[in-house]
């Protein structure tokens, strides 16, 4: 194909030159798409924004997957937001050499759009294959989840005024999946704790807080107990803090966290930590705001891919029953759109949300209230056109 | 096999005498024979010396020693008769015979107080941590902690009544570390057959003398599918032999979230160590913060201490820590030592003044200074005690 022809040319160009295009480097894969998109001789911009429509790959997933991302394109195109959809399966197929992977007209949607926005999928028991979200994670390389979790206002949970974002190294620690048996009855799993790995979501985690005018941010560790593992992850943490002055750093063991978490947890603002104390917390905070089906939640990867998505299950007893509740998918999709620099539809959309939870009279089953979802979508769209 | 008894019975006949130092030579012997063997942990440290117990107390660091000189002062002022064997043990020492000193003391007294012992970054990680060294060398594999709700303490959750028990000495904290390459760092998780099966056990036979009817087994054995795997198999096939008792697990990250929304539905939790480090913390914050006392058992000893294990280097000397936690693990000390009336009375004073009195410090939303709600303590234990003054 001429684009990736001209696309390998410009990526030899910059070898040459001594820059290289990985997330290794200091270079911004980010600034090199767009730079090479610039060079393309159709239009000036990057391909994916062609005349002010950003082109989004949608992955609906399965179960309730499909219902919700129906009703957030609904929403969305209520809002007007410049946002096309590709929709794309990632049922995974088996590739050459036996090994199993993502459709390639999937992985070729998400390498050209950048960002994907993904609904919840089936974990198959007995397929053979590993889990599709693993899978995803290993194709696009997406080292970073970030979870901001914010009490809605209308959802009442014991704790209110919830406002913080847990980033959590998504690709090794204790999940490198490094496990066997050494005699009968002995079994060692290996955490793996690499300082690439480390420097590269520490300098995630200042850049998101810059970004986002976060004031602080709090490394999670148990460095007293893993000297060397979490040692080094601790370190590189301070090493991205020196080049992040503006944005204030501490540190904190892992049980003092959890303590005070669930004593007080306005006290914490953005919060960094490998694999396992990452699952754990952010599902901690997810449950202080009112569970999996409020809480969004993005993967940033390398190559500057960013997949969003609902972290809560397929739901198969309520699939096609039009009961399902889209905050979580709708959230996740604001995220995008506040990742991609969208902020005025972001923030109607995000109002329109709050504003009918908040209203409490058309609400679905698992807020509380009796509504379908497609009342619930229709509400929300309704509101949106209201604020416009 | 034979031999195995025969020193089994040898050690039944020389108990009384000998105390827990038999102990030892019946563990070479193998670990299988603690299955068959009463606990000793069950029979306390005889007392000689006039009927008075020798207790080590290991003050450690930041809030440590003030609490532990007010539990002394308490234990002082009620007349108990338990001395105390201070071991201090310098956590800036980088060479471990502070700590094999402090080892030493617990194996000849058999039970222990102590605060925690910082563990300092800056030094080498081959300086392991002194707690982890402590909990490993005398095997104390089973952390137990009781958290209930109390009355007069403002929480956002009531009726909150779970024990937690957690494996104390493997799992991700074997302090197995090795840089391979530089940059690259593994830390090996450790999950053996006989400490699943042991600290399962434990959790059965405790929830059934607590007349408890559930135990739930939290683990992440969808990811880790052999180490947590291995736990869950040998919690299953312990919870085969109490049919009374229901048995059920659930993944980590659903139990912390169920934790916070709705910790109600939790009765006994058992669980491996790290796991039980987060679990243990949240819902210690759940009722209160620094107001569960913690205990480690070992077949042979026992160690006290607060549930939560942190230093508290922030408030250290401020005179603001919260002195319950302290005095509750010594309460517990006492039961363990079959002291059940000091223990009682003792306990009984200080939820007074939590309930009653209503003196609080500041962690839990009062203005009272430590020494104030122990000189409250002591005065509830005057004027309800028996026979403490002469009137």
């Amino acid at each position: 194909m001429a684009g990736k022809a001209w696309r390998s040319t410009i990526f030899n160009l910059l070898r040459q030159w001594g820059l290289s295009i990985n997330g290794k480097d200091n270079i911004e894969a980010q600034e090199v798409s767009r730079v090479v998109g610039a060079l393309r001789t159709e239009s000036p911009q990057p391909r994916t924004y062609v005349r002010g429509i950003h082109t989004v790959t949608l992955i609906p997933g399965d179960g309730i997957g499909p219902e919700i991302s129906s009703a957030v394109m609904k929403i969305f195109e209520a809002a007007k937001a410049p946002i096309q959809w590709e929709e794309r399966n990632v049922t995974a197929i088996k590739g050459p050499g036996g090994k199993w992977m993502i459709p390639p007209d999937a992985k070729e949607s998400m390498d050209r759009n950048k960002i994907g926005l993904k609904g919840p999928l089936k974990t198959p028991i007995a397929a053979g294959h590993p889990s599709m979200n693993l899978l995803l994670r290993k194709t696009f390389d997406l080292y970073a989840n970030v979870r901001p979790c914010v009490s809605i206002e209308g959802y009442k949970t014991p704790y209110t005024d919830v406002n913080l974002v847990t980033i959590r190294e998504n690709t090794e620690g204790e999940y490198s999946g490094i496990e066997h048996v050494i005699v009968d009855g002995v079994v060692q799993s290996i955490k793996l704790i690499t300082e690439q790995a480390s420097q590269r979501i520490a300098e995630y985690a200042f850049e998101y807080a810059r970004n986002n005018q976060r004031a602080s941010v709090t490394a999670v560790h148990k460095a007293n107990i893993m000297r060397m593992s979490d040692g080094l992850f601790l370190r590189k943490c301070r090493e991205a803090a020196e080049k992040h002055k503006d944005v204030k750093f501490t540190e904190m063991y892992l049980d003092t966290v959890c303590l005070n978490m669930v004593q007080d947890p306005t006290q914490f603002d953005v919060l960094v930590m490998p694999n396992l104390y990452g699952d754990i917390l952010s599902d901690l905070c997810a449950g202080l705001i009112g569970g999996l089906g409020v809480t969004p939640s993005g993967n940033i990867g390398a190559n500057g891919v960013a997949i969003f998505e609902s972290v809560h299950g397929t739901a198969p007893d309520i699939a096609g029953k039009d009961m399902a509740n889209p905050t979580a998918l709708l959230l996740s999709a604001v995220m995008m759109l506040r990742h991609m620099g969208l902020h005025g539809h972001a923030k109607k959309i995000e109002a329109a949300c709050f504003d009918i939870i908040r209203d409490k009279k058309v609400l679905t089953k698992d807020l509380g209230g009796n509504s379908k979802c497609s009342e619930f979508t229709e509400a929300i769209c309704q509101r949106v056109l209201d604020l416009d | 096999m034979a031999a195995h008894s025969a020193v089994l019975s040898m050690s039944k006949i020389f108990n009384p005498f000998w105390g827990g130092r038999f102990g030892n030579t019946v563990k070479v012997f193998g670990t299988t024979l603690t299955s068959h063997r009463n606990r000793s942990s069950r029979n306390p440290p005889p007392a000689k010396y006039g009927g008075r117990h020798t207790v080590t107390l290991i003050p450690g660091d930041g809030i440590g020693p003030d609490l532990l000189n007010h539990v002394r002062e308490v234990f002082r002022f009620s007349c108990v008769p338990v001395d105390f064997e201070v071991v201090h043990v310098n956590s800036a020492d980088e060479s471990e015979d502070d700590i094999n000193n402090a080892i030493m003391a617990i194996r000849r007294n058999g039970v222990a107080l102590k605060g925690n012992i910082e563990t300092i970054h800056t030094m080498a990680p081959s300086v392991k941590s002194r707690n982890n060294l402590l909990r490993t060398n005398l095997d104390l594999y089973a952390n137990v902690m009781h958290c209930q709700s109390l009355p007069a303490v403002q929480t956002r959750h009531k009726n909150i009544d779970i024990m937690i028990i957690r494996e104390n000495t493997e799992g991700e904290y074997s302090s197995l570390e090795h840089e391979s390459v530089s940059g690259v760092v593994e830390c090996l998780k450790i999950i053996t057959r006989t400490n699943s099966l042991r600290i399962a056990d434990y959790a059965f036979k405790l929830a059934r003398e607590k007349g408890r009817s559930r135990v739930t087994a939290v683990h992440k054995a969808n990811i880790m599918k052999l180490g947590d795997g291995l736990f869950l198999q040998c919690c299953r096939e312990v919870a085969s032999g109490y049919p009374d008792i229901t048995f059920d697990s659930m993944i980590v990250d659903n139990t912390t979230m169920q934790l916070v929304s709705k910790p109600q539905q939790f009765d006994v939790m058992v669980m491996p160590n790290l796991y039980g480090n987060v679990v243990s913390n949240v819902c210690a914050g759940l009722v209160g913060g620094a107001l569960v006392p913690g205990a480690n058992y070992g077949l042979n000893y026992a160690v006290f201490e607060t549930a939560t294990r942190n230093t508290g280097k922030s408030i250290a000397g401020k005179n603001i820590a919260n002195p319950t936690a302290m005095l509750l693990a010594g309460c517990m000390m006492l039961d363990h030592l079959k002291l059940y009336d000091y223990a009682t009375m003792i306990r009984n004073a200080i939820l007074s003044t939590m309930n009653e009195t209503r003196l609080h410090t500041a962690d839990i939303g009062g203005q009272g200074t430590t020494s104030e709600v122990v000189q409250s303590i002591m005065r509830n234990i005057q004027s309800k005690g028996p026979l403490i003054s002469e009137r």
